[in-house]
């Protein structure tokens, strides 16, 4: 297993979120971070509320005050595959097949949270749910619906 | 409509480049474009550290590609339907045949193949050195705004 897929086992085990969130360059990069959902009853530790913290290089067109809305695809795809590490018992990076994203309505100058549900996760492959959104967790902005590979890559 | 310089000039493609080279998303993630005709677009982004997904791969982040189609997809759309018209995306899906190799930019070239009044769809392959030879596939669809009231044909 790889060293830094350790540290998130072991990261898991001590609650601590902050180091799983450092350990990805392209979310270091987006500012991504994961922590506990408080809203979450049944499992309060082992689903995460995924954060997008507003920041203006994160606008799509210049002026528009929307976020880029490949950005919002890539924030949910990242959110869906930090909650398979910190879920799964899989000792691999989960690998993406496919994503399909409904984009709901314009992601404005804010901050972005996102939720996954993994609606089945089998041996080879998991079928993950995930929704984001601003003020109102009832009123999403985007949601999406994706497949990951959970085998070990072939070389 | 034809290519090349006098297609070059025409006012959806200046909106189109100015897309590109004024967003500070793209300007994040190196997002640039290559080339654009009536009714494509071909955008890249060279490969940085920074954009990794796999750490142990060296594999860009998926999210990277996403962008880079979304962005495509979306000024492939713009052109078709001339680019004074606001549009949405409604919804995009992508298929990830095979990882982007490390070291090497990735490219999309994106088409816009319906235009209909009120909807207009788009599909996307996402390559490094042949586009016959893709590591993503895509198909979207885009909500037109401004879309003319009682000129439209078919769906949408």
């Amino acid at each position: 297993m790889a060293e830094w897929l350790e540290e998130i086992r072991s990261a898991r085990a001590a609650g601590d979120y902050a180091a799983v969130s450092a350990l990805i360059p392209y979310a270091r990069l987006m500012g991504i971070v994961i922590g506990p959902d408080p809203e979450e009853r049944d499992d309060p530790s082992g689903v995460l509320l995924v954060r997008l913290p507003y920041r203006d290089d994160l606008i799509g067109r210049p002026g528009s005050g929307s976020l880029h809305g490949g950005l919002l695809g890539a924030f949910l795809e990242h959110a869906a595959i930090m909650q398979l590490l910190w879920r799964g018992e899989s000792e691999h990076l989960p690998r993406i097949i496919n994503f399909h994203i409904d984009y709901l309505r314009p992601g404005g100058e804010a901050e972005t949270f996102a939720r996954v549900d993994i609606l089945r996760q089998g041996r080879r492959v998991a079928n993950v749910h995930a929704r984001a959104w601003q003020g109102e967790r009832q009123r999403p902005i985007a949601a999406a619906r994706g497949h990951f590979l959970l085998t070990p890559p072939e070389d | 409509m034809g290519k090349g310089e006098e297609a070059g000039q025409l006012p959806e493609f200046e909106v189109a480049r100015r897309l590109f080279d004024g967003s500070p998303h793209g300007a994040l993630i190196g997002l640039k474009l290559i080339d654009l005709g009536a009714d494509f677009v071909v955008a890249g982004i060279d490969y940085r550290p920074e954009l990794v997904g796999n750490p142990q791969t060296g594999y860009l982040h998926g999210g990277v590609i996403t962008t880079l189609i979304d962005q495509s997809s979306g000024a492939a759309v713009m052109v078709a339907t001339g680019a004074c018209e606001p549009i949405v995306t409604l919804d995009l899906r992508i298929d990830h045949l095979r990882p982007a190799l490390p070291e090497q930019p990735i490219y999309a070239r994106a088409e816009c193949y319906r235009t209909a009044r009120e909807v207009a769809f788009a599909r996307c392959v996402a390559y490094q050195d042949d586009p016959q030879h893709p590591f993503a596939t895509s198909m979207s669809a885009f909500m037109r705004l401004r879309a003319e009231k009682g000129s439209g044909r078919g769906r949408g």
